[in-house]
């Protein structure tokens, strides 16, 4: 019940017999944020996959408190939030209000809470007043934050993003990180942008060939350059880690370049 | 997104004014009352001109109080009617019986003349009602009007999902296109374009692969099979009210015109 993730020994192959998770071990704490870094292919949406009980493999697997099994489903869907790396698959409702509801209301929540979480979270995301508007007619920043929304509204213990900055301009990638910053509870990111992986997350692991192969804080990792480039990860050009200015954590510690404020 | 999509997904969007007695109505109304128009004038016998008149007339009493522009109205109704230019452009010639006139090599049949009209006529009031409906009611209320009356709720959830992917799909086709042309793809025959055919199965493939992704998301929030609704839909007086003012007087005609035919 301590956790918010507990995974030993985890292993899952595709049909096809490759094997995408080969025996993963991970532990994160509830209200820690962690960056899961890797490679292509290095099984990151295998195992995010794994936390909603989308997919199961082999091994011990508890999430938000609840084992992962048949009987669960229900309970940790409602607990886990998953945002899908592309918005178009997430958003499949005629209106951006339906698709926040859709959650919610598959929790089988009263009407007026359904409706209360619906303008919460559309304003968490900074998206209030989108309610009535159809998902074609936002921009690839906005159908994200919507994303989001659809997630955030299920209150959910863990919240899971599938690379979140994929396909944003910069603009739109600040819009993000000052709306994930704001965002409570624990965290689980997957992403190649490692800047945001520092800027967001205090832990980083490092997923290769479906284990993890590393596993510190965020700067400690990122400012390793031998260890990023033998798992094909690099900091862009120029970019300086004790540059980043983590805001303060909503009910958490507030770190600024890279150390904790008092510390 | 291509400017092309966007333009043409908003042909579905609503318009006139949001606040009238008419687009406040339970979508349910409208579908029934609006259907009812188009039945009617389809059913109608090819030289019921009343019938038509009539109908024609239940539509303009529906969108003056909306507010619905024609201008508006016309750009959503002129996408159909090519099609029935081109279904009926030969019948003035081929259709035989009254009144005959020459226009060069070709005879122009009086019979022929009148059941083009009155198929244009029939076709433009059913492309009306349709525009209206979604001018008036948008395309999410009319989903959710169509599941409420018991629409099979296949039925429903795709033509939602349709909406909703068409014009992602064509979005990709359109960037699957441009990029065979950007590598000097450029049949001179219909023989020739095998390459549109793989583009067609690589199509396919994606398309799949985001059906699975979409219903993966769906499970991820917990479906489970069925589509809630966040509030359900009351019909109030005025919605009954409309659908009498428009059901009666034109079933009523139709009836009357049938007998007597």
């Amino acid at each position: 019940m301590s956790c918010a993730v507990h995974a030993r020994r985890l292993s899952y192959s595709y049909p096809d017999g490759r094997a995408a998770l080969d025996g993963l071990d991970l532990q994160i704490e509830h209200g820690e944020r962690v960056a899961v870094l890797g490679p292509n292919g290095a099984g990151k949406t295998t195992l995010m996959l794994h936390l909603n009980g989308l997919l199961r493999g082999q091994g011990e697997l508890e999430v938000a408190g609840v084992e992962v099994g048949p009987k669960t489903l229900t309970e940790l869907r409602a607990r886990v939030g998953l945002v899908f790396q592309d918005p178009d698959d997430q958003l499949f409702m005629p209106t951006v209000g339906e698709d926040v509801a859709f959650g919610p209301l598959n929790m089988r929540l009263e009407r007026d809470e359904v409706e209360r979480r619906v303008a919460e979270a559309l304003a968490a995301v900074r998206m209030a007043g989108a309610t009535g508007r159809a998902p074609y007619q936002l921009s690839m920043g906005e159908r994200r934050r919507v994303a989001i929304a659809t997630v955030l509204a299920m209150r959910p213990a863990l919240l899971v993003l599938d690379e979140p900055s994929a396909n944003l301009d910069p603009r739109a990638r600040r819009e993000l990180l000052d709306v994930l910053e704001l965002v409570e509870g624990t965290m689980l990111v997957t992403t190649h942008d490692l800047p945001l992986a520092a800027e967001l997350c205090e832990r980083a692991v490092i997923l290769a060939e479906g284990r993890i192969v590393a596993d510190s804080r965020c700067e400690q990792l990122l400012g390793d350059p031998q260890l990023l480039a033998a798992h094909d990860l690099e900091l862009p050009a120029g970019f300086e880690l004790g540059a980043i200015a983590r805001r303060p954590r909503p009910g958490g510690q507030t770190v600024v370049g890279g150390l904790p404020l008092g510390a | 997104m291509s400017g092309g999509a966007h333009h043409a997904l908003e042909l579905t969007a609503p318009a006139g004014d949001p606040d009238s007695p008419v687009h406040r109505l339970d979508p349910r109304a409208k579908i029934v009352g609006l259907v009812t128009v188009t039945l009617v004038a389809v059913s109608a016998p090819l030289s019921a001109w009343p019938v038509l008149a009539a109908c024609a007339l239940a539509l303009a009493a529906v969108a003056a109080p909306a507010r619905v522009p024609p201008a508006a109205l016309w750009q959503r109704v002129r996408v159909v009617l090519p099609l029935v230019i081109v279904v009926g452009i030969f019948l003035p010639f081929v259709r035989t019986g009254g009144e005959r006139w020459k226009l060069g090599p070709l005879t122009v049949h009086e019979q022929g003349l009148e059941v083009l009209g009155a198929v244009a006529s029939k076709a433009t009031i059913g492309a009306l009602s349709a525009a209206l409906l979604l001018a008036t009611t948008g395309f999410p209320a009319v989903l959710r009007g169509l599941d409420a009356l018991r629409v099979p709720r296949v039925f429903v959830l795709i033509t939602g999902f349709t909406y909703r992917y068409l014009f992602v799909v064509a979005a990709e086709v359109g960037r699957m296109r441009a990029a065979v042309m950007a590598r000097g793809y450029a049949p001179r025959t219909m023989l020739r374009s095998g390459a549109m055919g793989r583009v067609a199965g690589a199509l396919f493939l994606r398309t799949h692969a985001r059906g699975e992704r979409v219903h993966r998301a769906m499970l991820a929030r917990g479906w489970s099979g069925s589509m809630p609704q966040l509030s359900p839909l009351a019909l109030r007086a005025a919605d009954g009210a409309f659908v009498a003012a428009i059901l009666i007087p034109l079933v009523a005609l139709r009836v009357a015109l049938g007998v007597a035919a």
